[in-house]
């Protein structure tokens, strides 16, 4: 795919296999390795934030799991699901762009959008029940019971690395809505849909993202 | 261009096994099994970010260096949490015992803290 701005057509363009490729084949798969390698980068960044929350859960792991209790756990398992649902539909997208015309890729795409957007919105409801219990980290967080300063940190896990992960949403939500607009002007088909496949890997990279936060953070106090 | 086309089925089922795992892993979290919750808990996620590795994210049609990046990337990442860990594991100072009762606590130190010397 070359780097010329494209100008508003009706027309799908024709498949450009760039010359230092051999052919599309391996053009494609140049641009999903690029994913794949960005994605690898991700897995570090998630990772350290993760590994410094493992190391605090070891030395805290009571005060950390009662501090989990204060999470909404019935939000936090459908925000799961819509994620999950959500990488469904992704799927369907990538699967309507290799097979299927304008219509079927739209339709996914905006289900996908709209997922997101939900998943989001459960997070805003979540996080604004946070500030209104007092527990956010920062000068303005009370908490009465004991051990509260490992609460506070956990507390400040727990937005450090939601509040990534829904960057990372917000930014996916923006490549949703680009890949809609793309496809309404027809550019993708069997011969060429690699921007949403590629689009589809950092999906659902931010969807595994949330698969290894969502028991970390909510489910290790429940016993 | 060839590319693996999955069926929707496929997809679907994969996706009924996840939303399956996420009950179960919401289920047994609420079990006390000890320090076992935390292993069940991350082998279940692991399990559910496999599948969508490979049937959701295709690496199973994908080339091989793709695959030699992701595991790179975690096998750094563990490395990161392992050394990590084994510090925090092999600090030996989870207990701190009232000042009379130090003498001879830590073999080598001594009530001052400092450690001990033979008598030359």
């Amino acid at each position: 795919m070359s780097a010329v701005i494209r100008e508003p057509s009706d027309v799908a363009p024709a498949p450009y296999v760039a010359h230092h490729f051999d052919d599309a084949e391996q053009q494609f798969e140049a641009s999903t390795l690029g994913m794949w390698i960005f994605l690898a980068t991700e897995v570090l960044f998630f990772g350290g934030a993760l590994s410094a929350f493992a190391y605090y859960y070891w030395q805290n792991a009571d005060a950390f799991e009662a501090a989990s209790n204060h999470l909404d756990l019935v939000a936090g398992t459908i925000n799961t699901a819509v994620l999950l649902s959500s990488s469904l539909s992704m799927v369907l997208a990538v699967h309507a762009a290799q097979t299927a015309g304008r219509g079927r890729q739209i339709f996914w795409l905006l289900v996908t959008f709209a997922l997101g957007a939900a998943f989001l919105g459960i997070k805003t409801y979540e996080y604004a029940h946070k500030f209104h219990e007092g527990l956010v980290p920062g000068p303005f967080f009370r908490y009465a019971g004991p051990n509260a300063p490992q609460h506070e940190m956990f507390i400040s896990f727990y937005f450090a690395l939601t509040g990534l992960h829904a960057l990372h949403m917000i930014i996916g939500l923006g490549i949703m809505g680009t890949l809609t607009v793309l496809s309404w002007r027809g550019w993708f088909s069997p011969a060429y849909f690699t921007p949403v496949e590629v689009s589809g890997l950092y999906w659902h990279f931010v969807d595994i993202v949330w698969i290894f936060l969502f028991p970390l953070l909510y489910l290790l106090g429940r016993h | 261009m060839t590319a693996h086309v999955t069926s929707p089925r496929t997809y679907v089922f994969v996706f009924v096994a996840l939303i399956a795992l996420t009950a179960l892993t919401v289920t047994a979290a609420q079990i006390d099994l000890g320090w076992m919750n935390a292993v069940v808990a991350l082998a279940i996620a692991t399990l559910k970010a496999f599948l969508v590795v490979t049937f959701f994210m295709g690496l199973r049609f994908s080339s091989f260096v793709s695959r030699v990046w992701l595991l790179a990337a975690v096998a750094f990442v563990l490395l990161l949490l392992g050394g990590s860990l084994d510090d925090l594991f092999t600090r030996h100072t989870a207990t701190y015992l009232p000042y009379e009762q130090m003498d001879g606590a830590v073999p080598g130190i001594g009530l001052d803290g400092l450690p001990t010397r033979p008598a030359h």
